[in-house]
């Protein structure tokens, strides 16, 4: 495979071809924050958290490190002033609805982010994705899923298939950045296993 | 009917068409189009009935063709061979058409068109200033087809641009001549169609798609529909040339699920015309193979983006996927992938014809053709017109949309619907241009032209546009989803009155940030008509958080 030059925050690396600007810096030891990345499901692009400035031939760009592949004589920056920026109000966004997520609350402190900035709507889940996309890709069930489109999204178990599928699996739970994930749960799992629920009370 | 095995064969098969045609014959062309058929319904079997009682079936053809245009008006009867041209046609009008024009070769005065400003009158259809005044490459045909019939397409010289490229152009000959032409996507963008056709040929992938965006989800644009249901040969012959420049083989037509009009004439164009050989295996007998399927969406405004509209075609959630890769390398599965919309494809079969050199004489330097625009809200016409680029603003909103109602003033006009600009009055006379509209902040768009007066609050409208993208992102991408529900929430809260200080900047803020981060061109210019109100009219939206006042006495809390 053939190796590709590039330069992460003045570092010099040789990047092999297929490599996302993430997988690079990690390689490099730049950190880049993510939120709805998991090495092994697929890119998603969803939280934006991770991007940086991507210039090529003197052409600079915003991309997301997550998706954008490596080429010859890329330079990226991952901590501008624009980034910043665009990170800190991302987080802010996020905070609206999971003020109390331990990931939000470090990367908030790290780029002076207001979590009290906008109007709250506490839902809790940011559409990370990552439990909705483990289910799908790794466990290859998708019992967990998003419905409707636009503010109106939200994840949701399918009762039918969770009653067969997850009392012994909740390998998504550490995945979620935040408490929707349990919380969703919670309601599938008064409408799937009504027999642990009498249990439980 | 026989497959058309030559070029040679499909002009005797023309022929064959006009040799059983009787010019004299009268043919009664009755709008069908999307505006006109809740109001013509019946309108059509009426005349056959009419036509029977005066023992006249068989000798007067009547045929349901595409929207003419002037919906305002409609619905339109044009009596051919003398193209007598009747306006607002109702039922009970049915009997005395067919009395006194079929029978007894009178014009009937009363339905015949008025020139409002002039009071003159128009009998012929091509008389109507509001046809007169236009170019109608695209949409002249629409009164003279029968959608359903590829005869009636053939009869007007349909297919012999394929024919050309077929038989007496090479695939980079027909790929040069369309970059010669600086044909530009109609969709949006603007983007050279050439060069897209070039990048998806040279990609290495063997297997290349070529696909109509057929979505038109922009409110108020229906200039498409109309030209495609109208008229889907058009669109088809465009289509099966552009494969043939590719080298694609499949081709993908994906349109709106809640036009049944339109997928049921889509249909018939697809199997008529591979009946006659123009479509499916060893076309006309030249060796060259191309099939469509159809797909349709379920009605979300996000499907008719280009990589979420791929998704769709294979099956997937209509949710955009990042294209740091263009479509053009790797789209459908994986695939070069090569999307047109509507009306981009339908210029395609006359720059063939007649030539780039040609082409290039209508529109302005970087803006060839012409533009289909459909126009809508406080003008007096409601309707669509094909004007070349070039033609100001004010042409199309005073000239064919017959100035504002009920004696208001113009305000503003406003491109390209939730994603697009508006403009103030001041800039009425700005010409219709890609690059130009651009520069000062109104994308085309697709062409949709919402003309607002004096009454408009331009607040509520930026809020109004903020709603529907929030209904309509997928909700994919943090800063659109949210970046949106907060700009609405802010803006709500201006036009109810509760605006604070600082909320102006707050807008501009979120809307670089969502502007710059989000994953796909719905996210990215979700900002775009809402900073152009800022651009133009920032003092309506101080007057809403400052004085507690709405300056065109729309907002309700505010009077």
């Amino acid at each position: 495979m053939s190796k590709i030059l590039i330069k992460i925050d003045g570092r010099e690396f040789e990047a092999s071809e297929g490599m996302t600007i993430l997988q690079a810096a990690k390689e490099v030891g730049v950190e880049i924050p993510t939120l709805c990345y998991y090495e092994k499901l697929e890119p998603y692009g969803g939280c934006r958290l991770c991007t940086v400035e991507a210039e090529i031939r003197g052409r600079s760009k915003l991309v997301a490190a997550c998706l954008y592949p490596v080429e010859k004589d890329l330079i990226v920056r991952t901590r501008t002033e624009k980034v910043d920026q665009i990170r800190k109000m991302l987080l802010e966004l996020m905070l609206a609805h999971a003020p109390a997520s331990r990931d939000l609350q470090a990367y908030a402190e790290e780029y002076g982010a207001d979590k009290n900035r906008f109007q709250k709507e506490s839902s809790f889940c940011i559409h990370c994705g990552l439990c909705v996309r483990y289910c799908a890709e790794i466990k290859k069930k998708e019992v967990i899923t998003f419905v409707d489109r636009g503010t109106n999204r939200e994840i949701s178990f399918i009762p039918e298939i969770a009653s067969q599928e997850c009392e012994n699996c909740k390998e998504c739970f550490p995945l979620c950045p935040t408490e929707a994930l349990q919380a969703a749960y919670v309601l599938t799992q008064a409408l799937s296993f009504p027999s642990l629920q009498s249990v439980t009370e | 009917m026989a497959r058309i095995n030559s070029a040679a064969e499909l002009e005797e098969r023309r022929l064959g068409i006009l040799s059983k045609r009787d010019p004299n014959k009268l043919c009664i062309a009755v709008c069908n189009g999307n505006g006109c058929s809740g109001r013509n319904e019946g309108i059509i079997s009426v005349f056959t009935e009419e036509l029977g009682k005066q023992s006249l079936d068989g000798k007067v053809d009547v045929r349901a063709t595409g929207c003419h245009g002037f919906c305002e008006k409609g619905p339109f009867v044009v009596i051919y061979p003398e193209e007598i041209c009747y306006t607002g046609v109702t039922l009970e009008d049915v009997p005395e058409i067919v009395a006194q024009t079929v029978v007894g070769n009178q014009v009937v005065d009363r339905l015949v068109y008025t020139d409002p400003a002039t009071g003159e009158k128009a009998v012929r259809q091509s008389d109507i200033p509001y046809y007169k005044n236009q170019t109608r490459l695209l949409m002249g045909n629409n009164p003279m087809i029968n959608p359903k019939d590829i005869d009636e397409y053939l009869a007007l010289g349909g297919y012999a641009g394929l024919s050309k490229a077929l038989f007496e152009m090479t695939p980079e000959q027909v790929l040069e001549e369309i970059k010669k032409a600086n044909l530009r996507g109609r969709g949006g963008g603007g983007f050279p169609a050439g060069s897209k056709w070039e990048t998806t040929r040279n990609a290495p992938e063997k297997v290349k798609y070529v696909i109509v965006n057929g979505h038109e989800g922009e409110p108020g644009a229906f200039m498409d529909r109309a030209l495609f249901t109208g008229n889907p040969h058009l669109v088809l012959e465009g289509l099966i040339i552009g494969a043939y420049a590719i080298g694609s083989h499949l081709g993908f037509i994906y349109t709106r699920h809640d036009s049944p009009e339109l997928l049921a004439n889509i249909r018939t164009a697809l199997k008529q015309a591979e009946e006659y050989g123009l479509l499916g295996k060893d076309i006309m007998g030249s060796g060259f193979d191309f099939e469509v399927e159809v797909h349709f969406d379920i009605g979300i405004f996000v499907s008719g983006e280009s990589s979420a509209l791929m998704r769709s075609i294979e099956g997937k959630a209509p949710e955009p996927t990042p294209k740091y890769i263009r479509t053009s390398v790797s789209g459908i599965w994986g695939k070069p992938s090569n999307l047109n919309n509507i009306e981009t494809w339908a210029n395609v079969p006359q720059i063939i014809s007649k030539g780039s050199e040609w082409y290039s004489t209508i529109g302005t330097e970087r803006s060839k053709g012409t533009k289909l625009i459909s126009f809508f809200g406080n003008v007096c016409n409601t309707g669509v017109v094909e004007v070349p680029f070039g033609t100001s603003l004010k042409e199309i909103v005073y000239g064919f949309g017959g100035g504002i109602p009920n004696g208001k003033k113009l305000k503003a006009v406003h491109f390209g619907g939730a994603m697009g600009g508006s403009l103030p009055a001041s800039m009425i006379d700005t010409p219709l241009d890609f690059d130009g509209l651009a520069k000062v902040g109104a994308q085309i768009g697709a062409g949709a032209l919402m003309v607002l007066d004096e009454d408009t609050c331009m607040v509520d409208l930026a809020r109004f546009f903020m709603k529907f993208l929030s209904e309509e992102s997928c909700g994919k991408c943090v800063p659109c989803r949210e970046g949106v529900r907060q700009m609405l929430n802010i803006l709500t809260n201006i036009t109810e009155g509760k605006g604070k200080e600082g909320d102006i900047e707050l807008l501009e803020e979120i809307s670089e940030v969502v502007g710059e981060a989000a994953l796909c061109s719905l996210g990215r210019t979700a900002p775009a008509p809402l900073l152009g109100m800022l651009n133009y009219f920032r003092d309506e939206f101080e007057a809403h958080i400052k004085e507690k006042r709405c300056p065109a006495h729309f907002c309700k809390n505010l009077q």
